[in-house]
This record gives C-alpha cells, structure tokens and sequence, in this order.
C-alpha cells in the first residue's frame, strides 16, 4: 500500500472534483450558463494529455540515449494513454462546443490544430505498427516521437494564441481569468488536473508493467526451448 | 470643437450607465435542479461509477502484481 499512495491521492482528488465541480459555486457567465462546469472536466483531459505526452518524450530521450526495450515500453505506453485523453478531450469539447458555439465542429483554430497534433501522434502508432524489428522501430518511433512533441507544443499553446479563438486566453479572447474572477474555479480545476494526470500516469504504469511481464514471459520460453 | 467633446461625453456617458445593466442582466442556471435537491442524485451516480471503475482498476492493478511476484519481477 505505501506504493500507492499517489494512485489513492489521485482517487480522493477526483471524488472531489465530481462533487464540488457539481456543487461548488460557479460564476454565472452568459451563454455558457451551467455548462461552465464543463471547464472541470473537459480541459484537465488536455492537461493530462500534455503531462503524459511529455513524459513519453522524456522516456524517448532517454531510450536513444540508453537503449533498453524497458524505456521503449514506457515511451509507447505513455503516448498511448495520452492519445487517449486527448480523443476525450476532443469529444468532450465538441459536444461543449455544439451547445456554446452553435455546432460541434466550429473551425475554430484550437480545436483544428489539436486535432492535427492528435493525427500527429496517431501516425506515430502507425509508424510502430509498420515496422517488425523491434530495436528500429523502437529506435525510430523514439526520434519520430519528438519530432511530434515538438509539433504539438506550438499547434496547440502558440499558434492558438496568435489567431482569432473562441478559446479563452487566445486569440482576441480575455485569458482564464474571465472564468474565476473570484477564484473559486481554480478551487476545482487545479485538482482536477492534478487527479487525471494521476489516473493517467496509473493507466499508463498498469500498461507498462503488463508489457514488463509479457516480455518476461517471452524471454523464459526461450530459454526453456534453447 | 465642442460638438464633438460633448457627443463624445454622452457616448462615455451612456456606456458607464449601460454597463451595470449589462453585468446584472440574469444569467439563466440550472438553480431549479439544486433547489429540488435533484442535484445531488446525479452527483451520486456520478460517484457510484466512478468508485466503480477505480475499484477495477485497483483489481488490475492487484492482477498485474500477482503475476510480477509470481515472475519473480522485483518492481
């Protein structure tokens, strides 16, 4: 158990932020009326997505750095649970967007350039699923794998801010702020961010070690059939 | 000259008056819903299903290091 105390923590977190993001006090803001609430859980699925994409990054560094099939794993498996969250917040946010901005594609430059830094990391999966020796594809999909970082940080925190977005805190937009004028957003949000980050990181360690193990298994049928 | 400050002072002049106005106009909440109480039942099955996937999580997680143990996996 004392292992687990950060998968605890990011359970704790969450159960608040499924009651207070419910309950607590929301700033009453024309048309976004109660859907405001929304923020809580659409935009910490991005956040996840980035601290976990990040990390991928990091485990890819490390892996040309010191090749081991271990940090392969770590990498793939931490991309893939980004990737996930990333497809939940584009879910979540179309439907947000379909009763805010009047439909759930509405061009608007964050949504189209997160999406293409989505098809980025997806041909990175495609990338692995093209190539058989494991030692290139680990090797190449580490290089791709940061060439995609590099492209999803300006597509998504740059490039947005410098058009016009219906995204707050880009483009003509007022930044966060205009959400918690008195703060009591952050009261939720951060939690958020903090829990789904965790569960991420938890999906993601569950992943790898079923891989650890797979690898385990393979390496002593070897042995048994040498 | 003074035309035009004057035009420019009722243009300011409308604008102060006019944005108190903008800031109370009623923002329409789902307040109905939290004075019935019905609120908390959703925050309730939100609960329920939440608890019940982190349980299962938490089982995978225990399968997982069962079969470390039994691989003899130090992590």
């Amino acid at each position: 158990m004392r292992n687990n105390w950060w998968k605890i923590l990011g359970i704790v977190l969450l159960l608040y932020v499924h009651i207070g993001g419910l309950l607590l006090h929301a700033p009453r803001m024309p048309i976004l009326n109660e859907t405001i609430r929304a923020l809580y859980f659409h935009v910490p699925m991005w956040f996840g997505m980035t601290l976990l994409f990040t990390c991928s990054v990091v485990c890819a560094i490390l892996y040309l750095a010191k090749p081991t099939q271990r940090m392969d794993f770590f990498t793939v498996e931490l991309a893939k649970v980004g990737a996930a969250l990333g497809v939940l917040g584009m879910l979540t946010g179309m439907l947000w967007a379909n009763y805010t901005w009047g439909s759930p594609w509405h061009g608007d430059v964050k949504q189209k350039y997160s999406a293409i830094s989505l098809l980025v990391y997806m041909a990175y999966f495609v990338l692995r699923g093209s190539l058989d020796n494991g030692e290139q594809r680990a090797r190449l999909s580490a290089v791709y794998n940061i060439f995609a970082f590099a492209a999803m940080i300006p597509l998504i925190f740059i490039l947005p801010r410098l058009e016009d977005s219906m995204h707050p805190g880009n483009g003509g937009n007022p930044g966060f702020n205009v959400y918690d004028l008195d703060s009591s957003m952050r009261l939720v949000f951060y939690p958020a961010v903090m829990g789904w980050i965790l569960i991420g990181l938890w999906i993601a360690s569950l992943r790898i070690r079923y891989r650890l193990i797979e690898e385990k298994i393979l390496e002593l049928e070897d042995e048994k059939n040498n | 000259m003074k035309k035009i400050t004057r035009n420019f002072l009722a243009v300011l002049m409308s604008f102060m008056l006019a944005l108190p106005a903008l800031a109370q106009a009623p923002v329409e909440m789902a307040d109905g819903m939290r004075a019935e109480g019905k609120i908390y039942v959703v925050v309730a099955i939100i609960l329920m299903v939440l608890i019940g996937l982190f349980t299962y999580l938490f089982l995978l997680d225990r399968k997982v290091k069962k079969l470390e143990d039994k691989l003899g996996n130090n992590r």
